[in-house]
């Protein structure tokens, strides 16, 4: 399906690009009306180089996880992932959607829009492109589907950003990652509580002797999260 | 969590770790054939043992000891309130309805937990792990009513929410002392997000008793109790390393959304303010 997320980048490229030439009367001078589809045009290729990352890998992101910049673009690809899920879900709710269910549903989208952007605009020309993700296995129409898809993701987020925490280096960057995970972790226990109750912090995620919730370290997640993206994702330096 | 994760670490602090633990690799290897032997049960006891061999009980690097410590203290009065809360006499007044019902279902399995986390940082930073105090003060120096009181059910779940609330914010202000300390981060990090499971569901069973409340954190103090103040002192913050969150890049994302995708810090000092008031130190 349609990745949002691009689409929503790419309008608002167009946007700029359409008005930027207003600003600057004599670029409109020179080169008219007309630029502006040229310049269109252009923002397309300049769309498909950023696919390839600079990296060689085209048709693909990668992330490289030298520094800090590979582990918070690693987030940023996850949370690409779930922005996309909540967005479709709260566009298309499933049927007879209660008002709080999609209330709820409706804060979360905005929660995990808010953290992908955020490291869109924390890691700049660093920032992986936009990611395109496959949703052909999820029935938006169905709770049950959308609910275990939810609570898979969360739980996974949760468990990604907690296998991830040993890999940052920066201070600062563990306390971001530590003030996003714990969202994460409500809306899992929420979404858990939904499909079952008491089920927040059952023995799928929190092990029984030590109280100590689940760590996945990147390829693991990846492997999970991979089965809802077509773009390819490379991972190197881990 | 992995203990060779935790070895490793330790390594980097301490290149003798191995040769610490008696008397060489040969009995680390005998270690860990042990313990695909032993039960899981047995692995917390284990594990703290194996550390207090190898360090006595002060060669733990001190501030990670100190964090830990730190940790352990909160974790004693967490589970002293919902071992209290569970009792037949003197505990919560749970009702006789299907929703109490369920509702003490979930304070036994957070109660299972806190105990969990205290055998587990017990044993991880051996004999001289600080000790739960005999009584705390569950009105917090009387800023709330007694929350064990028969008809103050509300009471119990506020003051709960208000636990679990500081107890995500207390792991999130120690996480960056223990930044490059590998696995004792990680365990600090996996009780971290559990701490956040529970307050999910305090506050969602909260809702489930008629008090308007998310799971998530909304503005500031959204507890109903002025006195709780101190708990979600900066939770109001939408700007995150220097980026502001509310309309970020023309997304709907309201002031609303930009506190609760974000949950913020304690420190030490604001977390000590806060369960001093219950007679912790």
């Amino acid at each position: 399906m349609k990745n949002l997320h691009d689409e929503k980048e790419v309008l608002q490229e167009e946007r700029s690009i359409l008005t930027a030439p207003l600003q600057r009367r004599s670029f409109l001078q020179f080169a008219g009306a007309g630029a502006a589809g040229i310049a269109l045009i252009a923002a397309g290729c300049k769309k498909d180089k950023h696919i390839d990352d600079g990296a060689g890998n085209m048709g693909g992101v990668t992330l490289d996880f030298k520094d800090d910049l590979g582990v918070l673009n690693y987030a940023y690809a996850l949370e690409q992932l779930e922005a996309a899920f909540y967005i479709q879900v709260a566009a298309t709710p499933y049927a007879n959607i209660s008002a709080p269910e999609l209330a709820y549903f409706k804060d979360i989208q905005f929660h995990e829009i808010a953290h992908r952007e955020f490291f869109k605009n924390a890691l700049g020309q660093a920032a992986i492109a936009g990611l395109e993700v496959d949703f052909s296995k999820i029935n938006f129409a169905d709770r049950t589907s959308v609910l275990g898809t939810a609570k898979a993701f969360e739980d996974l987020g949760v468990s990604a950003y907690n296998g991830a925490g040993k890999l940052l280096k920066s201070t600062a960057y563990l306390t971001l990652a530590g003030k996003i995970v714990s969202v994460e972790a409500r809306h899992a226990a929420y979404i858990r509580e939904l499909i079952s109750p008491n089920s927040f912090s059952n023995v799928e995620v929190v092990d029984a002797v030590n109280g100590l919730d689940k760590s996945r370290d990147p390829k693991a997640v990846l492997a999970i999260a991979g089965g809802f993206v077509k773009t390819k994702i490379n991972v190197i330096n881990l | 969590m992995n203990i060779v994760d935790i070895l490793e670490e330790i390594e980097k602090v301490d290149g003798e770790v191995y040769e610490r633990f008696s008397p060489r690799r040969a009995a680390m290897k005998q270690f860990f054939n042990v313990g695909k032997k032993i039960s899981l049960a047995a692995v917390p006891l284990a594990l703290g043992s194996m550390f207090n061999k190898a360090y006595g009980q002060s060669t733990l690097p001190a501030n990670v000891k100190a964090v830990l410590q730190f940790a352990l203290t909160l974790e004693h009065f967490e589970a002293a309130f919902y071992t209290q809360a569970l009792k037949a006499t003197g505990g919560a007044d749970f009702s006789g309805s299907t929703q109490a019902t369920l509702d003490k279902a979930a304070i036994g399995i957070i109660s299972a937990h806190e105990t969990a986390h205290v055998n587990f940082l017990k044993g991880v930073i051996g004999a001289d792990a600080v000790a739960a105090k005999a009584s705390y003060d569950w009105t917090a120096s009387g800023n709330f009513p007694n929350p064990f009181a028969t008809g103050n059910y509300g009471v119990f779940l506020a003051v709960a929410q208000a636990l679990e609330d500081t107890g995500v914010r207390a792991y999130k202000g120690q996480a960056p002392a223990l930044v490059g300390q590998g696995g004792v981060l990680e365990a600090a990090l996996n009780i971290h997000s559990v701490e956040a499971r529970h307050a999910a569901k305090i506050r969602y069973m909260r809702n489930q008793n008629g008090f308007s409340i998310k799971p998530w954190i909304t503005g500031g103090n959204d507890s109903g109790v002025a006195n709780a103040a101190a708990v979600y002192a900066g939770e109001e913050n939408v700007i995150q390393a220097g980026i502001t969150i509310t309309g970020i890049n023309g997304t709907p994302v309201n002031v609303n959304a930009a506190t609760e995708s974000f949950d913020e810090p304690l420190t030490t000092d604001q977390v000590l303010a806060i369960v001093k008031l219950f007679g912790v130190s």
